[in-house]
C-alpha cells in the first residue's frame, strides 16, 4: 500500500465508486463525467481499497480531530447558546447541541447540564465551514441509546487512531482490562475516551495502558500490556 | 485566550486522586519526570524532554558595541515565546499569563542570578564585548514548560563554546573554530528550576513537576530555582495559597535532594556528549 501526502492525485477509478476518509474527489465543469474527476488525497498517511476497487480510503492517525456527520464523540460544555448549548469537541469549530436534542426532551422537560458536563453526543452535520452540530439521539431510533451525559470517571486523550483501534471490536485491550476489574468505557471518535471504575487506581492504570498502547505513545503489544499490568498492584 | 478548564469529571476524579496521594502518570507526589537531553550539531543547541514536554533552547553569539555605562560586562539577552504549536490554548501575538510568567523567571533564574559571570564577555573594553542571545522555543506543552525551559536554558550555557579571540593592542582577530579550540563560558553556578503545585483540598500535600491537568487545577504554585550548593536564587510564589513556614522550609528541602540528583544528571550527559565530539589530532 503507497502512502500518500494531502494534494496527491489517487488512481481511484470504478463505476460505483466510493470514497472514504481523507479522499476527496474535485468536480470540474467543462468535463461532465464523474469518471474523468480526478480524486485528490486531503490527509496523510496510507491509501487502501476494497478488493473490487471500489472503495477507497487513507488511513492515517493524527491528534485533531475533523468532524464528519454520525460520528459518536465526547465533548466538554462550554457556555449556553441561547436555547442550546456551546460543546468543545476538539475540532476548529465548537460544536452547537439544541437543548432539545436528547431523548424525551420537551420545553418544560430539560435535562440539566452545567457547564464543564461531560457529554457523549453524535455529530449531525459537518461542514468545513460551518459550525458542526451535535444530537444526543441515535439517528432512526430517536433513543438515547447510551448518548447523554457522562457522569463521574475520567476522560483522557489518545490519538484518533487510537480510538477507531479501541472501538474495534476485535482489539485486545478493553476485554483485557475488563477481565482484571469491572470497567465502563465509552470511546469517542475526536480522540477522547471516558472511562469509569469503582476503584480511583483502576481508573489510573486504564489511563496508564490506553496511554501505552497509544501508537503515538509507543504502540505497547498485548504481551507487554500483561506485564505492565502485572507490575502495577491492582 | 484562557485555556478551556477542564470538565467536571477530571476535576473531580483528580482531587480524588490527590487526596490518596496517586498520580495520573503513576508518579510519587514527589517525584520529577526524568529529563532527557539530545544535542544538536552546533554547540549551544539543546532539545530538553521532560515526559511529553520539549522545549528548544539555542545559544548564539556576535560581537558588539557594550552599553557606555556598563563598557566591561557583555550582554545577555533571553528571548522565550509560546507559539501554539506548543498547544492549541496559546494564541499567537498575545502573552498569556503563563507566558509573562515563564519570561519573567527565565530572566531572573538565568540572567539577574549571575549565572554567568560577564564581565569575562568582554573583549574590548568600551568597543567590543560578546551578546550572547539565548532563544527558547516550546515545542509541546505537557505541563511545567517553566522547570523545563530553565533546565534547558542553563544547559545551553554549559554546552556552548564561544570562539576563541585574540587581541593585539586595539585590533581583534576571531579565530575559527577549525584554527582554535573554542572556549567554554564563565559559569558561576548552575541554578535548577523545581515547581510545586498547592491544591484547594487543605489536606492533599503539594506535588512536583506538575502535568498539564494538575497545573490547570492547582490552586497556586511555587517556583524554587536553587543550585547544588543548596543557595537558593529565585522563590516565586504565585496563586495566594496559605502556606505554613514549616511547609515552605520542607519543600525547600525535598528540592535541594532533586537539585542534587539534576546536576549529577546533567554533568554525566554533558561529558557524554562532549566525548562524542573530541576530536583527537596526532
Amino acid at each position: 500500500m503507497s502512502i500518500v501526502l494531502p494534494g496527491e492525485q489517487v488512481p481511484a477509478q470504478h463505476v460505483n465508486l466510493k470514497l472514504g476518509p481523507g479522499l476527496l474527489q474535485l468536480s470540474s465543469e467543462t468535463q461532465q463525467q464523474a469518471k474523468s474527476a480526478p480524486v485528490i488525497a486531503t490527509r496523510s498517511g496510507v491509501l487502501n481499497h476494497s478488493a473490487n476497487k471500489s472503495k477507497w480510503w487513507v488511513e492515517g492517525n493524527s491528534r485533531r480531530y475533523v468532524p464528519a456527520p454520525q460520528e459518536s464523540v465526547i465533548g466538554v460544555i462550554t457556555g449556553r447558546s441561547g436555547e442550546g448549548w456551546r460543546v468543545d469537541i476538539g475540532s476548529a469549530h465548537p460544536a452547537s447541541l439544541d437543548g432539545l436534542a436528547f431523548e424525551g426532551a420537551t420545553k418544560r422537560n430539560k435535562p440539566s447540564l452545567k457547564v464543564g458536563s461531560l457529554l457523549y453526543a453524535r455529530v449531525s452535520l459537518a461542514h468545513k465551514d460551518m459550525e458542526p452540530e451535535l444530537e444526543c439521539f441515535d439517528a432512526q431510533t430517536h433513543k438515547a441509546d447510551g448518548f447523554g451525559e457522562l457522569k463521574d470517571g475520567f476522560v483522557l486523550q489518545c490519538s484518533l487512531q487510537m480510538s477507531r483501534l479501541l472501538l474495534d471490536p476485535k482489539h485486545f485491550l478493553l476485554p483485557l482490562l475488563g477481565s482484571r476489574f469491572p470497567l465502563e468505557a465509552a470511546v469517542g471518535m475526536n480522540g477522547k475516551v471516558w472511562v469509569s471504575t469503582k476503584e480511583t487506581k483502576h481508573t489510573i492504570t486504564v489511563v496508564r495502558c490506553i496511554e501505552a498502547v497509544d501508537p503515538d505513545g509507543g504502540g505497547m503489544d498485548e504481551t507487554n500490556v500483561k506485564k505492565f499490568l502485572s507490575k502495577l498492584d491492582i | 485566550m484562557r485555556p478551556p478548564s477542564p470538565s467536571i469529571p477530571e476535576k473531580k476524579f483528580l482531587y480524588d486522586a490527590l487526596k490518596q496521594s496517586l498520580r495520573l502518570d503513576g508518579r510519587d507526589m514527589l517525584d520529577f519526570r526524568t529529563p532527557t537531553f539530545t544535542f544538536g550539531p552546533e554547540l549551544g543547541w539543546v532539545e530538553c524532554a521532560m515526559g511529553k514536554t520539549r522545549v528548544i533552547a539555542q545559544l548564539d553569539a556576535k560581537m558588539v558595541k557594550p552599553l557606555p555605562e556598563r563598557p566591561f560586562e557583555g550582554i545577555i539577552t533571553i528571548h522565550s515565546e509560546i507559539s501554539p504549536m506548543a498547544s492549541p490554548d496559546y494564541e499567537p501575538g498575545r502573552p498569556s499569563e503563563e507566558e509573562v510568567t515563564l519570561t519573567r523567571m527565565l530572566d531572573k533564574v538565568l540572567r539577574r542570578s549571575d549565572t554567568i559571570d560577564k564581565e569575562s564577555l568582554c573583549i574590548l573594553a568600551g568597543q567590543r564585548v560578546w551578546q550572547l542571545r539565548l532563544t527558547v522555543h516550546v515545542l509541546t506543552d505537557a505541563g511545567n514548560i517553566l522547570d523545563c525551559s530553565c533546565l534547558a536554558g542553563i544547559v545551553a550555557f554549559k554546552h556552548f563554546r564561544k570562539p576563541e579571540v585574540e587581541v593585539i593592542g586595539d585590533e581583534v582577530i576571531v579565530h575559527s573554530p577549525s584554527e582554535r579550540a573554542p572556549i567554554s563560558l564563565a559559569i558561576h553556578h548552575t541554578p535548577f528550576c523545581v515547581t510545586f503545585a498547592f491544591f484547594p483540598d487543605a489536606l492533599t500535600r503539594p506535588v512536583v513537576d506538575p502535568s498539564l491537568l494538575e497545573q490547570r487545577l492547582s490552586a497556586g504554585l511555587m517556583s524554587i530555582a536553587m543550585n547544588a550548593q543548596r543557595e537558593i536564587c529565585v522563590l516565586h510564589k504565585a496563586g495566594g495559597v496559605p502556606t505554613a513556614p514549616e511547609e515552605v522550609l520542607r519543600l525547600i528541602n525535598v528540592t535541594s535532594i532533586l537539585v542534587k540528583d539534576l546536576d549529577k544528571r546533567v554533568e554525566a550527559r554533558l561529558l557524554e556528549d562532549w566525548e562524542g565530539r573530541t576530536v583527537e589530532v596526532r
